[in-house]
């Protein structure tokens, strides 16, 4: 198997005295799925946002594609950005934009390409996720689910070597759900390397080549879906499952 | 008419050091606390002198000193004046807009791997100025009518020559003049503000869709 795509290491990061990750070891293979699940505060998105360098660490090794990133600086953290592709929660999408100038932002200003050619690459990509008819239009004028989209749309356009989901149908409309899963089922069939934070159990049993159960800011098990998710070994996780399951969602 | 000349020059070059200054106070880290410190002992201090104290100690101090080079023209010194005050009154306007932007916008930029002046250029900076569209229109109508301080260094604009006017013929209507002159202008620039706001929401915001 070739190197692996992203690499971490005893991972710690406190805010003031709370420890919000405590030695996390991960390690994503080049097109592989991993599916991060756990209770909320339990660390999924500050190890997302570490990972994508916007939250400095306490300790510990990032290694990107063979490359350790964990104490770059200045023009370097912009370069490692361009490489990993992160997904928010909250879309985060930029209002006064329209969708085409949203996607087209980061190649243009991070990659340095021409208008044109920016372009192109957003309307294809548009296009792919049946979002063309949206290209002009501003992100308050869609929906929820249309919005997520373009903001996976928008990550896709630097082309990542990995791409950072952080539970991206959590603030969405019920009905809405399905149409961003899908998108994300694609991608990982087209192969692409994906690290996904999410409360979406089914999706993780379908999709994930591989989940990590965290609690309390350390992976506590991990291994294929079918085995964390229907025969978990650890009592918090079978604990964390039952009430996933009460909850209705499973 | 003088007063507009003054005007003019003076909110171009405001809106520009306005946000050079509102930017070098939003600057993060340690490095820049010198900077930071600056910026708002600037701000503390030409927002706490009366503009008519300025006015009057650069507009009859300056080309007192009859330094070489330093310009004499008491409008010259009246534009500084009213460009040092109204920069830190305006640079606080900006700094709110920037700060009313969410973080996660600036997350979502340097996500892309947008450096930080480039995410300050495209994504915060857009948002921070529209937001605060109304609050600098009132910034420039304050600034339109201090152009009238400027009668204090027997500049004859529009103030001074009602004075005239006035005491040439006893008849107080002069003022009333002035007073015309002055709504004439600073209506025009509240319409146009309103324009603006309804033209920017329109084009964000669906028909279907409630503001």
């Amino acid at each position: 198997m070739s190197r692996p795509v992203l690499e971490v290491e005893g991972l710690h990061k406190s805010f003031g005295k709370l420890e919000v990750l405590r030695g996390i070891d991960l390690a994503l293979a080049e097109h592989e799925a991993v599916c991060l699940i756990g209770a909320s505060g339990s660390g999924k998105s500050t190890l997302l946002r570490c990972i994508n360098l916007l939250e400095p660490i306490d300790a510990g090794r990032i290694v990107l594609g063979g490359t350790d990133v964990t104490s770059v600086a200045g023009r370097t953290v912009n370069a490692v950005r361009r490489r990993i592709g992160i997904v928010f929660q909250a879309f985060n999408l930029f209002p006064h934009m329209s969708v085409l100038e949203n996607v087209t932002l980061g190649p243009r200003k991070a990659l340095g390409l021409s208008r044109g050619a920016a372009r192109e690459r957003a309307t294809e990509l548009l296009g792919r996720f049946g979002l063309a008819d949206k290209r002009d239009e501003y992100p308050d004028r869609l929906s929820g689910g249309q919005q997520q989209r373009v903001a996976i749309v928008r990550a896709l356009a630097m082309q990542p070597d990995l791409l950072l989901l952080d539970e991206v149908t959590s603030a969405l409309d019920p009905e809405l759900v399905a149409e961003v899963l899908n998108v994300m089922r694609e991608l990982v069939e087209e192969g692409m390397t994906m690290l996904i934070a999410t409360h979406e159990m089914s999706f993780a049993r379908d999709v994930a080549h591989r989940v990590c159960f965290l609690d309390d800011g350390a992976i506590l098990e991990e291994g294929p879906p079918e085995q964390i998710l229907d025969a978990p070994r650890e009592p918090r996780t079978q604990q964390f499952l039952r009430r996933i399951v009460e909850a209705g969602r499973l | 008419m003088i007063n507009i000349k003054i005007f003019c020059i003076s909110e171009v070059i405001i809106l520009v050091t306005a946000l050079v200054l509102a930017v070098l106070r939003s600057l993060p880290g340690p490095v820049f606390f010198p900077v930071r410190a600056l910026a708002v002992v600037y701000t503390d201090f030409f927002r706490g002198v009366p503009t008519i104290l300025v006015i009057l100690m650069l507009g009859t101090g300056m080309p007192a000193l009859g330094l070489a080079g330093v310009p004499t023209s008491q409008i010259f010194w009246a534009v500084v004046s009213l460009v040092l005050v109204y920069t830190a009154y305006v640079s606080e306007v900006y700094r709110a807009g920037i700060e009313s932007v969410h973080p996660s916008q600036e997350a979502a930029a340097r996500s892309l791997g947008l450096s930080r002046f480039q995410a300050l250029r495209f994504v915060i900076l857009p948002q921070a100025v529209r937001r605060v569209v109304p609050p600098l229109l009132n910034d420039f109508i304050g600034l339109q009518k201090d152009t009238a301080l400027v009668s204090v260094l027997g500049v004859v604009e529009v103030l001074q020559q009602s004075q005239i006017d006035e005491a040439a013929t006893f008849n107080g209507t002069y003022y009333l003049v002035a007073a015309t002159l002055f709504v004439l202008i600073t209506i025009p620039l509240a319409r146009f503000t309103d324009w603006l706001i309804a033209r920017d929401r329109r084009r964000r915001q669906a028909a279907g869709v409630p503001a």
